[in-house]
């Protein structure tokens, strides 16, 4: 701390500087949306709200982006709900071939999303299916899946089982204490593990592109207009998926800070 | 396990082993059902892919039928080999680079700052602000800024810096400069979450025995924050070495600076020779597994699990 070797100013100039750093390209998209430009969006040619106006000018863009929505929400929901499942299967029951089962979860991540993305479509190639919304969505629920699993996992982990044991003993039935007592309990984590599934599907480019066929993301809509120029409406997008976002992390950081203090000072 | 730095370490003890095994097995089948028909089965698929053959009865492209041509190995990795030799160069060398950038970054927000939450809280929704804005349009606002007309290139030939006819975007600097950048969320996150946890009265125990700063951090701090070094270090690698948007010609990369991921997808997508982009995928695999089994297990971090 105080007096360590890195010094006292030196430290935290540095943290500033890296973190300027981080947000370059985030002003950079965010200003290039108000380019007054026409199709392709390289150099500075004046402001103009138009494109926060008439952000569906762009061709195809609406239709990536309601796309990457429902995507998101579809392979959320799947893999919330399996994940979950899992997730207390493993922390809360003992059975054989636990550890083979952690395996199978842990691997996905660990394995490059080209060789993920590859691996699916040449399954989907070799039974024939066509690429489209379906196939995205089966493998965004994959790779989703491990990131819930792991999420819920840990809040599972913090649970004192002897409240389930007091339901238990109270008579109630396992529906009724899962519902009335794991669930909620398990709530922040389920929520934090559905966020992050839908923020990882959003923002998923390399499977989507093996399986997506002519369907497009907003990812996709992205990779296949750089070639010419993509169109600033696709920064206002951006900028506007990243402003909801930052608002409401930062609203629930305040939040839970202040509920931190208040329990503090009932202590 | 290798795979253990993404575990959750929590080896809280099972309560109550229930008896109840149909609600477990209700309970997994969904997900290892899931996890099977799309997980193993594609890798499955990836392999019986890397085998097959040119289908002799069809001129049309991408026509294949199931063999075990096992020639397609030697074939696609003598040509190929350059390719896993530069993606593993530059995800090294963007790794490392991250590590370096990221520590300081972590020890700040988890360590230095823990007096003021305030601080620490703002820091970290910087840290993770690249997560909510598109990973391609930052890569490609990087272009502009890195581009021939950009100021950076401006600035460093005003300065002699970089010749006249020189380039950044298209170069094997700007591929690493992007995969670097990109991962810099993924490196500090992890560390801090170590770094959170230490004990400062080990730092200050350290300092009291005349340990000089150096030492304290080589034989205190970083030992203790080794398996957020390893997490963050193999959530840059194993994605950065499979990576082929920062090196695709549309964002950072040129034609010699190639990894092999833009082979496995042009030669899936565009070429249609799939069993050359399945050779190369399960090779990619294959060399990755060992390469984190082994570094987990130098590392001493495999009894995570």
């Amino acid at each position: 701390m105080k007096g360590s070797f890195l010094g006292k100013a030196l430290l935290p100039l540095y943290t500033i500087l890296a973190l300027v750093f981080l947000l370059i390209p985030i002003v950079y998209t965010m200003v290039f949306s108000f380019n007054d430009s026409y199709k392709t969006n390289i150099s500075w040619q004046g402001f103009t709200l138009r494109n926060w106006t008439n952000v569906c000018d762009a061709q195809g863009l609406c239709a990536a982006f309601g796309n990457s929505i429902l995507i998101g929400v579809v392979s959320t929901l799947i893999a919330t709900a399996i994940g979950t499942a899992l997730a207390i299967a493993l922390v809360r029951y003992k059975f054989r071939g636990r550890s083979v089962v952690s395996l199978l979860i842990f691997i996905p991540m660990a394995t490059p999303e080209v060789v993920l993305g590859a691996g699916l479509a040449a399954q989907f190639f070799a039974l024939g299916t066509a690429k489209g919304l379906v196939t995205v969505i089966l493998a965004h629920t994959l790779f989703c899946l491990s990131f819930v699993v792991v999420t819920v996992k840990a809040r599972v982990a913090s649970l004192d089982a002897s409240i389930e044991e007091a339901g238990r003993d109270l008579y109630a039935s396992p529906a009724q204490v899962f519902w009335r007592i794991t669930f909620p309990l398990l709530l922040p984590g389920i929520a934090a593990a559905a966020l992050l599934s839908f923020a990882l599907s959003f923002d998923d480019f390399i499977i989507t592109y093996f399986n997506s066929g002519s369907m497009q993301t907003f990812p996709t809509f992205i990779y296949i207009s750089a070639v010419r120029g993509v169109p600033a409406e696709a920064n206002v997008i951006a900028s506007a998926v990243f402003l909801i976002a930052i608002i409401g992390v930062t609203v629930t950081q305040i939040v839970s800070g202040a509920r931190k203090r208040r329990l503090k000072s009932h202590a | 396990m290798a795979f253990a730095a993404f575990a959750d370490t929590s080896t809280k003890k099972v309560t109550e082993p229930h008896k109840k095994s149909r609600v477990v097995i209700l309970l997994l089948l969904p997900g290892i059902a899931y996890l099977v028909l799309f997980f193993l089965a594609p890798l499955v698929s990836l392999i019986l892919t890397s085998f097959m053959a040119p289908n002799p009865d069809s001129m049309d492209m991408g026509s294949f039928i199931y063999a075990f041509e096992w020639q397609n190995y030697v074939n696609v990795l003598s040509e190929n080999w350059v390719f896993y030799v530069r993606s593993f160069a530059f995800a090294l060398t963007a790794t490392i680079l991250a590590l370096l950038i990221s520590y300081p970054i972590a020890y700040f927000i988890g360590v230095y700052a823990r007096p003021w939450p305030a601080i620490q809280a703002f820091a970290l929704i910087l840290v993770i602000a690249p997560f909510f804005i598109s990973f391609l349009l930052r890569t490609l606002a990087w272009k502009q800024i890195l581009g021939d007309d950009g100021p950076v290139v401006g600035v460093l030939k005003s300065l002699a810096i970089l010749p006249a006819d020189g380039h950044l975007t298209g170069t094997a600097f700007s591929v690493i400069f992007g995969l670097t950048y990109n991962f810099i969320p993924f490196m500090v996150l992890p560390i801090y979450t170590s770094l959170e946890r230490l004990d400062i009265r080990l730092i200050e125990a350290g300092r009291d025995l005349y340990a000089s700063p150096a030492t304290t951090f080589r034989r205190i701090t970083l030992p203790l924050s080794m398996p957020g070094v390893v997490a963050g270090t193999l959530l840059t690698f194993i994605p950065a070495s499979g990576d082929f948007v920062n090196a695709s010609q549309q964002f950072l990369g040129g034609p010699s600076s190639q990894m092999v991921g833009n082979q496995i997808s042009s030669n899936f997508l565009k070429i249609l020779d799939y069993p050359a982009a399945a050779v190369l995928s399960v090779v990619l695999m294959a060399v990755i597994m060992i390469i984190v089994t082994v570094y987990v297990r130098r590392t001493g971090t495999e009894d995570l699990v």
